[in-house]
């Protein structure tokens, strides 16, 4: 995906593992858009079927460790549960926020990713865009 | 960094300094060849390195094997020891696969017997092992059955009747690490890891069925019961959702302690605690807890193979028991005892893509191995050999007890798969006489044998470094990959 709108993400090449850069116009949507990432990383086609609303909440002590848990928290669903999200709304509140997302079950996925890594991770923010790069262990 | 930056040591050895970077607490110290040195350079592996270098605890050179490229916080191919028990364990340094490691069992099979019945043994044992995205195992397990796993490791699919405890006085630590406690792992890794024991996966994990194809130390050979000419099968996986989620949570968890404990880090990733600390013990008991889920799965992986053989060639071959030469990690922290400025002393030795490799003598290997050393299994990469080696005095001095444990990686897996067709390439293997089973043909692109580094020149350096004895060559003829 090349770097055209205001917010996306594209892959990174990394030796042995993924990797994925992200940017978007505010925390929410980098949010988002990481998730994004990591489906398109598995290859997750989702059933067509209605989604069911599904919720989580989260806090940690800094940006960083919150996108960690919230990507482990969708590793974890699609893992465990055979389910991803196709409708995002995230409400921050200082360091914790609210997912509400409609929730479907997985047709087909080609790649299981192990984990979301801590490695250079670093969000950044310039005025009106964030950026990230994330590697995940596969 | 620059090939420059290096000391050459001797053709095999080099060390990158402690004054190379004013954070670094102790020297990097490489085994690999010049041309290896140079690839090497190539991504960021030896920047790693030298940020682990820089843990606080460490009680001599961070020490990288020819195998190495670029991880997550350690390269892969990365050795460090902290002393026992105030300095640090890291849970990025045994990695997110915790005991990822590989088993190999021997036979008498004679491969030009076996020769006409190969694709079918691929079958079967596709068919008898679960392996690829999503696959569930032969089990649902309850909460309480995985604690019995993480306590019993192998010996919990012993006592089920699949395997013999020969199996388990050949693989490490006897197939139980001490000290593991699942009331450390989250109620979250133990719902990852219910239906996926006994799995082999996906990625890089495989099952393969190879040919002795050469002896270089025959004596050893012998005692391994390894025959020229016959068949082996070794298996490569380690603790699926379970470990992942160990990792994982002890990852996020240690992002405070280093706060606490005022431990600086030039990546997240590394983050650690003192093994003395209740951050450090929770993990440890969690890590271990792992590690023999682990050891269980290739236990119950290794049944399973058995019965695909006498499934495929019983009645057709006389004999067709599989025994078992050795299961050794990889990816693992272990508490041992070495010599360190010529005292003995307990360290907590991470291995991130990187094998145990005891020279002969020490505590803990089978009666039979200690006039040997310990075997030491170096996989290859589908169409290229593999190795069977032994520890040596020299990697007990050297290298803390260890050497390299693959190829390495060469390629990312986006250039593998733009330069590799895995459909060609499933072709061009059983061209080879290399029968392949594979989840996806994109994911087998992605470990085809040119996103490698060359294992034969892999071994060569270890071998020449001294950390590490030729025993016998593997070629491949059956390949299932997840």
């Amino acid at each position: 995906m090349e770097k055209l709108g205001s917010s996306g993400f594209r892959d990174v090449d990394h030796t042995a593992d993924l990797a994925l850069e992200v940017w978007a116009p505010d925390l929410s949507a980098l949010f988002v858009q990481a998730a994004l990432g990591m489906y398109h990383l598995m290859n997750i086609q989702l059933s067509k079927q209605p989604g069911f609303l599904h919720q989580f909440n989260l806090s940690a002590e800094d940006e960083e460790s919150l996108l960690v848990k919230f990507l482990s928290e969708i590793l974890f669903a699609v893992e465990s549960k055979g389910i991803a999200f196709d409708s995002f709304s995230i409400k921050f509140a200082g360091l914790s926020l609210q997912l509400t997302a409609a929730a479907k079950h997985i047709l087909n996925q080609t790649r299981t990713i192990k984990a979301v890594t801590f490695h250079n991770l670093s969000i950044r923010h310039e005025p009106g865009r964030y950026t990230v790069t994330i590697v995940f262990d596969v | 960094m620059l090939k420059n930056d290096f000391i050459r040591i001797s053709d095999y050895e080099w060390e990158l300094p402690k004054t190379f970077r004013p954070d670094m607490r102790v020297a990097v110290r490489l085994f690999a060849s010049k041309k290896l040195l140079i690839a090497a350079l190539d991504d960021l592996s030896l920047v790693q390195a030298v940020n682990v270098a820089t843990l606080p605890g460490l009680v001599g050179p961070v020490v990288v094997m020819p195998d190495v490229h670029q991880g997550y916080g350690f390269p892969i191919g990365g050795v460090a020891a902290t002393e026992f028990p105030h300095g640090v364990i890291s849970p990025g340094g045994i990695g997110y696969d915790i005991n990822c490691g590989v088993r190999l069992l021997s036979s008498r099979i004679r491969f030009e017997e076996a020769k006409p019945h190969l694709d079918e043994l691929a079958a079967a044992l596709n068919a008898n092992c679960p392996s690829g995205m999503g696959k569930s195992g032969p089990y649902q397990l309850r909460h309480a059955e995985i604690d019995d796993v993480c306590r019993l490791g192998a010996r919990w699919a012993v006592n089920k009747g699949m395997g013999m405890v020969d199996d388990l006085r050949r693989t490490e630590e006897n197939g139980c690490v001490e000290g593991a406690d699942p009331h450390w792992v989250s109620e979250r890794a133990k719902t990852r890891g219910g239906d996926q024991l006994g799995t082999l996966g996906s990625g890089n994990h495989f099952i393969e069925v190879d040919v002795v194809d050469e002896i270089y130390d025959v004596q050893a050979a012998q005692v391994m019961e390894l025959e020229k000419g016959c068949l082996a099968i070794q298996f490569h996986c380690g603790s699926r959702g379970l470990g992942h989620q160990v990792c994982t949570d002890y990852v996020q968890e240690f992002q405070t302690a280093v706060q606490h404990y005022g431990i600086q880090l030039p990546d997240r990733e590394l983050v650690c605690a003192p093994m003395d600390s209740h951050e450090g013990q929770h993990y440890l008991a969690a890590m271990r807890s792992a590690a023999n889920f682990a050891f269980c799965n290739r236990q119950i992986l290794a049944h399973m193979a058995r019965r695909a053989f006498e499934q495929t060639l019983a009645g057709e071959i006389k004999q067709v028991t599989l025994r078992q030469v050795y299961d050794i990690a990889h990816n693992m922290g272990k508490i041992e005892t070495h010599t360190i400025k010529g005292r003995q002393v307990k360290i907590c030795v991470h291995r991130k893509g990187a094998t145990r490799a005891f020279g002969h003598a020490q505590a803990g290997l089978p009666e039979e191995y200690l006039a040997i050393g310990q075997p030491v299994l170096v996989p290859g990469s589908m169409g290229t050999a593999s190795w069977v080696l032994v520890g040596t005095d020299a990697s007990m001095e050297r290298s803390y007890g260890s050497t390299c444990h693959g190829a390495g990686r060469l390629m990312s897996r986006s250039q593998a798969k733009r330069e590799v067709r895995g459909e060609r390439l499933r072709d061009e293997l059983k061209q080879q006489g290399i029968h392949i089973r594979a989840g996806s043909m994109s994911g087998l692109a992605e470990e085809a044998p040119q996103a490698y580094k060359d294992v034969d020149e892999v071994v060569d350096t270890v071998c020449g470094a001294g950390i590490a004895r030729k025993v016998a060559r593997l070629r491949p003829v059956v390949v299932v990959k997840g």
